[in-house]
């Protein structure tokens, strides 16, 4: 139901005035979906669905009775999350074919508001990567590879050299539904963040990235990786869209156990001007190991507009950072280890030809359906909960994990409001670089600047803030208090506005651009 | 030879009587077409979560404190992992670390020297109850070389009790097994009906000498029913002995109880030692229960549960129940066991009593002895009786005011059972049953008697 004084979003705007039709928007969307197929973003398109949903939402608004900012508003959703009667394959073979018998409860929320499901994206296999390049639909390219902005920079080494070999990787493991945003192929995705997945492709993508706080959005339907940390994750142009999905998601949910009880309200984002009562942290242990100078340089810049424009800028210390991603591989595969138990070929997914046991049949499903970086954490997730090991690899991690979340609370129980970080180490590299390395060593080194909020549970977002020298995408974190996502995203808005993030300039995009975006900056719904 | 000790340790897993599930909303039902009481959940279907079920929890409590147990105000959930076809998700949810009763004790009867007239109160002690999930049903057809899974049982609500090892033999298993059956068929928390899978039992049996550590142990699994469970624990018993004083060795093994042949033997498809992997279950939070000290203000009933609500509304446990016959029929008290161990038996003897102005003491022996022999003979329950409480009141008041006797009454009996309908009154007519008050009819019956059998009186009157 429409809110009262709720936020309004020029495309919304435009829906509701009837300048622009949903089917319009929709087809035009689909179209773009079409022109920029080699960026990998979707594994299912769902052309009739969406275009049926569309005319729905078109009846309401000719009624007058649209549903709310969302209805009409096309969307794409992480193939991790199930979709009643379309695919859901988690990028992997143990899940081809797997039709959802049932919607997870934000996606049921996004389409009882009337938004317009495009299709489902890209992803690292069961969302176990920073690449989104380990998936059996093969890798996501980055848009930005194809940007007039990245081009310009790109030094050809040779002219048989061009765009096919120099592309760059979205960073993972919500590839798709970052890459969906950033090339306009629709106006927001839901993403999962786990150890970073949505923030760190929201940085190299160009696009918001929010993960919320653990046990605000319902994980039921989403198929985990680590229960304990997952999170549906929100992208988007600009941080008033995150706002409006996030009030639109949030709330305790039934179905899930881990969700607070307390009641939800959709929050109105204020225009903040004056900042001089902020206490923005600046934790030392974030200049990690690998830190490019760029974006070490960028990080201080952040920190300095801050400072003159009147807000408190202190450092501050999280000394068990360096724990983070040890303590996150033994809990993270350990609860991998259980979570893929079930895929056993018996009820569901694929089931392997070999029948001659049912221990021979699970085996073979299990070795065929999964690819090695899911095998591999298996494998060592099983062997950390061996009751010989349970004690000094399970349980210790818990502990480290419970010393990290404490680090978070010392923080912001000094005073501090919301603290400043990289996302990523660098822009986003070439996918022929990224390769070099192997899944894990590639998450261990990504995964060091976003991992630990999922360790504490607390609700943190990418803001777009600058061109690299290559003329990529590079990002900021804010990480703020639990479930205070409204002073988070309004001190993020306040910054985006500072900062000005350029638009992509796409030759796809601008040959499908005709009104709708013509009037925006940043070309969002807001 | 040296004595031998037998040490009997039983793991009772008790289906909990609810509409729901533990942690999904399908229906709790038997013998339902298969597959066809499943949700997502129950069949493992990615992404769904499991939802804690507030009358399986109640359940938990009321057993828990009918059996003595504290209960942990905390209690966490764990899984425990392994893989089989029943067993969708590839572990099964229960409680490993800190399960909602630790602590209890159950008490049970027996007879001496199999006299009823001796009884012998027992304890054994219990070691915790756990909430946990059933599992489904594999058949396995060899035939076909293929196996069938049922999931319909699967995600149903168990409460395992843990009993110490203060067993030492078949007959207290099954004394102790049945009196906790009577425990939660009173509470309603488990039909505990064991030829429906709604109780099952597993023996741990070892033997040792006196003085020295236990022995290695083993588990019978499959036992069906109470008798087969006192004939298995007896059987492993003997041949544990045997084994031994052969110079043989014992194997911690899982032995499964044939009831055909009487014997255990050993399981295949279990491999020795398995490790569970235990894990504590990320998408429940810890359940935490209240009493009227621990409750907040504020909160709402319909979200919790208050130890103390259920303690008041516990019913009249067995024990109480026959004390209370005892003392207010002044019954024996092995009578009173009797009483409650057949279903409806109590109820039918008090509504005896009420109709009749026989005294129950009295009573008790026609129930018992008549028409719990009748029904043993024919296999009937109480409520399949062809004789009715009414009518057994009936017949027996005719008794106490002296219009039959004795044995005319056993007599009228036999014919009630044939069911047709007929009252006791009608019956003693129709075969002349009354007795004769007259005394010149008697002396008259007497003195054809005596004129038709010459012989023997001149036998009688020569001593």
């Amino acid at each position: 139901a429409a809110v009262k004084g709720a936020l309004r979003f020029q495309v919304s705007a435009a829906l509701k005035e009837g300048r622009v039709s949903p089917t319009e928007l929709c087809q035009r969307c689909l179209s773009l979906i079409k022109s920029t197929k080699f960026l990998n973003a979707y594994i299912t398109v769902v052309e009739e669905i969406a275009l049926k949903q569309a005319e729905e939402s078109e009846k309401r608004y000719r009624r007058g009775m649209p549903l709310g900012a969302l209805d009409g508003i096309p969307i794409a959703v992480k193939d991790n999350f199930n979709t009643a009667g379309i695919e859901t394959t988690c990028a992997s073979n143990m899940l081809k074919g797997y039709i959802s018998p049932y919607n997870a409860t934000v996606v049921q929320k996004l389409l009882d508001q009337g938004a317009v499901l495009l299709g489902k994206t890209n992803l690292d296999e069961f969302a176990m990567g920073s690449g989104s390049t380990d998936g059996v639909f093969g890798p996501v390219r980055n848009p930005w590879s194809y940007s007039r902005q990245y081009k310009e920079k790109s030094v050809k080494k040779s002219h048989s050299e061009d765009e096919e070999s120099n592309w760059v990787i979205t960073g993972g493991s919500s590839g798709g539904s970052a890459a969906a945003v950033s090339s306009f192929t629709c106006f927001a995705a839901l993403g999962s963040d786990t150890g970073g997945s949505t923030r760190n492709p929201a940085a190299h993508c160009g696009v918001v990235g929010l993960k919320p706080t653990y046990g605000l959005i319902s994980r039921h339907g989403l198929i985990p990786l680590v229960n304990s940390m997952d999170v549906p994750g929100i992208l988007t142009r600009c941080v008033d869209d995150a706002a409006v999905m996030l009030g639109s998601l949030a709330g305790h949910d039934p179905k899930d156990s881990t969700t607070i009880q307390d009641n939800f309200k959709p929050f109105e984002l204020p225009s903040l001007t004056d900042v001089s009562k902020l206490s923005i942290g600046i934790p030392k242990e974030y200049h990690a190991p690998g830190l490019s100078s760029e974006i070490l340089a960028l990080w201080s810049k952040a920190a300095d507009l801050f400072k003159n424009a009147g807000a408190k800028v202190i450092e501050v210390s999280l000394p068990h950072t360096r724990y983070s991603i040890v303590c996150y591989h033994v809990l993270c595969t350990a609860e991998v280890a259980s979570n893929m138990a079930r895929f056993d070929g018996l009820e569901y997914g694929h089931r392997s030809d070999m029948n001659k046991s049912t221990e021979s049949m699970y085996a073979a499903t299990r070795r065929e359906g999964f690819n090695d970086v899911v095998r591999g954490r298996i494998l060592s997730g099983n062997y950390f909960l061996l009751k010989q090991n349970y004690e000094n690899y399970f349980v210790k991690a818990q502990k480290v994990r419970r010393l990290i979340a404490d680090d978070f609370v010392k923080v912001f129980r000094s005073g501090v409001d919301i603290l400043l970080t990289p996302t990523t180490l660098s822009d986003a590299v070439p996918y022929t670089e990224f390769i070099k390395e192997d899944n894990r060593t590639r998450s261990t080194q990504d995964d060091i600047l976003t991992q630990a909020a999922n360790m504490a549970g607390l609700p943190a977002i990418n803001v777009p803030t600058a061109l690299s020298e290559r003329g990529l995408p590079l990002g900021l974190q804010f990480i703020g208090r639990a479930f205070q996502e409204k002073q988070l995203l309004t001190v993020a808005k306040w910054f985006e506005k500072q900062v000005k993030f350029p638009m992509i300039q796409l030759e796809e995009v601008k040959r499908h651009n005709c009104g709708v975006f013509q009037h925006q900056k940043s070309a969002s719904f807001s | 030879l040296a004595p031998w000790v037998p040490v009997v340790g039983l793991e009772i897993h008790a289906q909990i009587s609810s509409n729901s599930k533990l942690f999904s909303g399908s229906q709790v039902q038997f013998a339902a077409p298969p597959n066809s009481l499943v949700s997502f959940f129950d069949a493992s279907v990615p992404g769904t979560l499991p939802v804690l079920n507030r009358r399986c929890v109640e359940a938990a409590v009321m057993t828990g404190l009918a059996l003595n147990c504290s209960i942990n105000k905390k209690s966490l959930f764990d899984r425990k992992h392994y893989f089989y076809a029943d067993l969708p998700a590839g572990y099964q949810i229960t409680q490993q670390r800190v399960p909602i009763a630790v602590n209890g004790s159950l008490s049970y009867s027996l007879c001496i020297d199999n006299k009823m007239s001796q009884m012998v109160t027992k304890t054994v002690r219990i070691k915790q109850i756990q909430l946990e999930q059933d599992s489904g049903k594999s058949l396995h057809d060899d035939t076909r070389s293929q196996t069938l899974v049922d999931l319909n049982r699967a995600g149903v609500g168990l409460m395992e009790v843990v009993m110490e090892p203060d067993l030492c033999c078949g007959e207290e298993a099954a004394a102790a097994v049945r009196e906790l059956q009577l425990i939660l068929q009173t509470l309603g928390s488990s039909q505990a009906v064991m030829a429906e899978g709604q109780l099952r039992v597993d023996a741990n049996v070892s033997v040792h000498h006196p003085g020295e550590t236990y022995g290695v142990r083993t588990e019978v699994k499959n036992i069906n029913s109470i008798r087969f469970l006192a004939r298995a624990v007896d059987y492993e018993i003997q041949r544990q002995i045997e084994e031994l004083e052969n110079g043989g060795t014992i194997l911690n093994e899982t032995r499964a109880f044939d009831s055909k042949l009487g014997c255990t033997v050993p399981m295949r498809d279990k491999e020795g030692k398995q490790d569970y992997r235990f894990m504590p279950e990320p998408n429940l939070p810890p359940l935490i229960l209240y009493d009227e000290k621990s409750l907040p203000a504020n909160m709402n009933h319909q979200q919790v549960v208050n130890i103390d609500c259920i303690r008041e509304r516990l019913p009249d446990l067995p024990s109480v129940k026959r004390a209370k016959l005892v003392e207010r029929y002044g019954i024996l008290p092995e009578h009173s066991f009797t009483l409650l161990n057949e279903d409806g038996l109590a109820e039918f003897f008090e509504n005896v009593v009420k109709q009749t102005q026989m005294k129950p003491k009295k009573v008790i022996g026609w129930i018992l002895k008549d028409l719990l022999s009748y029904l043993k003979q024919h296999s009937l329950t109480v409520k399949e009786s062809p004789v009715s409480s009414l009518l057994l009141a009936d017949l027996l008041n005719l008794l106490e005011t002296k219009e039959i006797s004795s044995p005319a009454a056993k007599q009228v009996l036999v014919e009630l059972w044939k069911g047709e309908g007929k009252t006791p009154l009608e019956i003693v007519k129709e075969k002349k049953l009354e007795l004769i008050e007259d005394q010149k009819e008697l002396e008259e019956i007497c003195q054809a008697v005596i004129d038709g059998q010459e012989n023997e009186v001149i036998m009688v009157v020569l001593g």
